[in-house]
């Protein structure tokens, strides 16, 4: 073994090998000599590209940070909560988990469902080096969970937090569930990989919402099966966070299987989003649906990478991709990168992206109706990113996660 | 009410002048038809009344009240009164028609140092409106003129207007795109609110809208300037011989 750097570590790299040096796991020593040898991913790497890693990651605090300040969470809808406070389970009894669910802490596999294939896979070999906790749930078949879940992430004091959950939903079952993040002030960090699988004919609504302070970098990913005639709606509302990386890979293995996502993201100042998708259409007759909102200020940075592979028994695909974007500065920035694999040739697939400012002539019909200019830009700015969260599947949230992207737009807009 | 003197303007963009010296007098009360062919400068007209930053004024002025407006930003104008119907009303997917009226309403209201609506009192009062121009409240969920036909983008606009009770209310060829029947419901809307105290500039291509509102004066635009005036008598005259004569007569 080389016991020399191949090349020179930044700060956040050299914080990051010293963390994975105290891990007593095995694979937290491999995971640290290939960052010693190769650094972290840089935008030479094809999935990095938009997200330079290396540069990006200023920090790695110490993976047992002191828990002790106040971390607000805005009220969303009356759920079960289950609380990680710094990477420890604080809040939320398994046993008493609503009725056709239930769960132990979790640990033992952590490998992501059957059929999902990550390349470039950082965020998983660090998570699964130095993740020390997380649970693991399971829906009964047949069974319909009335009560949301929650799964709340909160990190203070300057700590980093990593953890894996596995999430397992029956033949039949319903479930909602919450996944949700928010920081202190100090300088944090996130690493989260959960693995869902959803069983055969179950109906999943699954929220990924970040509100996370502005020195909090989050890597996460969520690693998805869908069964037969599973159906899914994933929704993502990114709102903050200092460098976020929101991983999505679905294996579309079941013939009927549905999955829609929606998502938005906003950037605010200093803050660099990056949304990146992979969906393996592996069955025929599956359908999937992607609709991004983002609006970008200030000198933030937003990336959406979309990938599409549809494979060659997978007949009669449906899959589309949208991701529209408001840049309301100059100095703020978005790259989108849709990518389409596709080897049937019974499928439909489409993809879109666009960048835009604020229509003049929306501006001035309001305007000219008496709303002053300040106003009328806010009404046309969210009435642009709401659009996407109108309609859900659970349609409690909607109000909920509207209300949310209206409070950001009046402290950010 | 209006007195518009020597008006030039012309396209920010490219220079390019449209109105040469338009000079117009609308008494309070009064409903003016402003017709004239394609090109002649009417919907500018209605464009620097209503304050767009697409247009640049280089010489004369707009007196509304006795005071120049020409400093005003567009919601300011609003808020003092001038209401413009538009051609084309906008569609904004994602504004829904009610929260629009309410946000419109009240910032007048604000503006003008009146409180604003309760809820309950908007809803009663747009309801009434709404019910006059058979407009269902249906429609005023959905987002503001999004997918609205035709007909329904016109009544929206005169349910607006009737809302926002303006002392002057400029029309930009409202009766384009809308059938017979549809011409009357909107006609009846604005005939509703004519009145001593509101004034209104009805820009028109054709005589047809003006026999359901019927003007008090009728004035030829062409070439960025009024050419002709007169009574109501001047637009059958127009519809009978076309432009070519009242033209040929002033040229």
């Amino acid at each position: 073994m080389n016991t020399h750097p191949n090349i020179t570590l930044t700060a956040g790299e050299t914080a990051l090998v010293e963390a994975l040096g105290a891990s007593a796991n095995p694979a937290a020593a491999v995971t640290a000599e290939k960052i010693r040898a190769r650094g972290l991913p840089t935008r030479r790497v094809e999935p990095w590209h938009y997200t330079d890693l290396r540069s990006l990651l200023k920090a790695f605090p110490g993976v047992e940070g002191e828990w002790g300040a106040q971390v607000d969470l805005p009220q969303l809808i009356d759920s079960f909560v289950i609380t990680f406070a710094n990477g420890s389970h604080v809040e939320g009894e398994l046993a008493n988990l609503p009725e056709g669910i239930s769960g132990t802490a979790s640990n033992s596999d952590m490998a992501p469902p059957e059929g999902v294939v990550i390349e470039a896979d950082t965020i998983g070999d660090i998570n699964r080096a130095l993740s020390a906790n997380g649970v693991s749930l399971t829906v009964a078949d047949r069974a319909k969970v009335a009560k949301p879940v929650s799964l709340v992430h909160l990190a203070a004091g300057g700590a980093s937090q990593v953890l894996t959950h596995q999430v397992v939903v029956g033949e039949d079952a319903e479930a909602v569930f919450l996944d949700r993040n928010h920081s202190s002030v100090e300088e944090n960090h996130q690493n989260i990989v959960t693995n869902l699988a959803v069983g055969r004919n179950a109906k999943v609504t699954w929220l990924v919402d970040q509100e996370l302070d502005t020195a909090t970098d989050r890597l996460a990913q969520l690693n998805v099966h869908l069964a037969e005639g599973a159906d899914l709606q994933l929704l993502i509302l990114n709102a903050g966070g200092r460098l976020v990386r929101q991983e999505v890979h679905v294996a579309v293995r079941g013939a009927g299987a549905n999955l829609d996502i929606k998502g938005v993201n906003l950037i605010g100042k200093d803050a660099h989003i990056d949304v990146t998708t992979t969906l393996a259409h592996e069955e025929p007759e599956t359908t999937s649906t992607e609709t991004f909102r983002n609006v970008a200020l200030a000198d933030g940075n937003g990336v959406f990478q979309g990938q599409i592979r549809v494979a060659r028994i997978a007949q009669k695909t449906d899959a589309r991709m949208a991701c529209n974007t408001l840049l309301l500065s100059d100095a703020a920035d978005f790259s989108a990168k849709p990518e389409l694999e596709i080897f049937a040739d019974d499928v439909q697939c489409a993809h879109g992206a666009t960048v835009t400012d604020i229509e003049e002539d929306h501006l001035f019909y309001l305007r000219a109706r008496g709303i002053p200019e300040r106003e009328a830009r806010a009404l046309l700015v969210k009435a642009f990113v709401e659009e996407v969260f109108e309609d859900l599947d659970y349609e409690a949230l909607s109000e909920v996660l509207t209300t949310r992207i209206e409070n950001w737009l009046d402290r950010n807009g | 009410m209006l007195e518009i003197k020597n008006l030039h303007a012309r396209i920010a963009e490219d220079g390019t002048e449209i109105l040469k010296g338009v000079n117009l007098t609308v008494k309070d009360g009064e409903v003016a038809a402003i017709m004239g062919p394609n090109g002649s400068g009417k919907s500018t007209l209605s464009y620097v009344m209503a304050g767009k930053e697409d247009y640049e004024v280089t010489e004369g002025d707009i007196l509304f009240n006795g005071q120049s407006i020409l400093e005003l930003e567009p919601d300011e104008r609003a808020a003092a009164g001038i209401f413009l119907a538009f051609q084309y009303p906008v569609e904004i997917p994602g504004v829904p028609t009610m929260n629009f009226l309410k946000a419109a309403m009240n910032s007048q209201r604000k503006a003008r140092g009146e409180e604003e609506m309760k809820t309950p009192d908007f809803i009663k009062t747009v309801r009434g409106a709404a019910e006059k121009l058979g407009i269902s409240m249906d429609m005023l969920k959905r987002s503001l003129n999004t997918g609205f036909s035709g007909g329904e983008k016109k009544r929206a606009e005169i349910l607006q207007m009737s809302l926002l009770d303006p002392k002057l209310c400029v029309m930009d060829e409202t009766d384009s795109g809308l059938d017979i029947d549809a011409l009357k419901v909107v006609s009846e809307g604005v005939n509703a609110l004519r009145g001593p105290d509101r004034s209104f500039l009805v820009i028109t291509h054709y005589q047809r809208l003006l026999e359901h509102i019927v003007p008090d004066t009728v004035h030829v635009l062409y070439k960025g300037r009024i050419i002709k005036s007169g009574d109501k008598s001047l637009a059958l005259h127009l519809e009978e011989n076309g432009y070519a004569d009242v033209i040929g007569e002033a040229a």
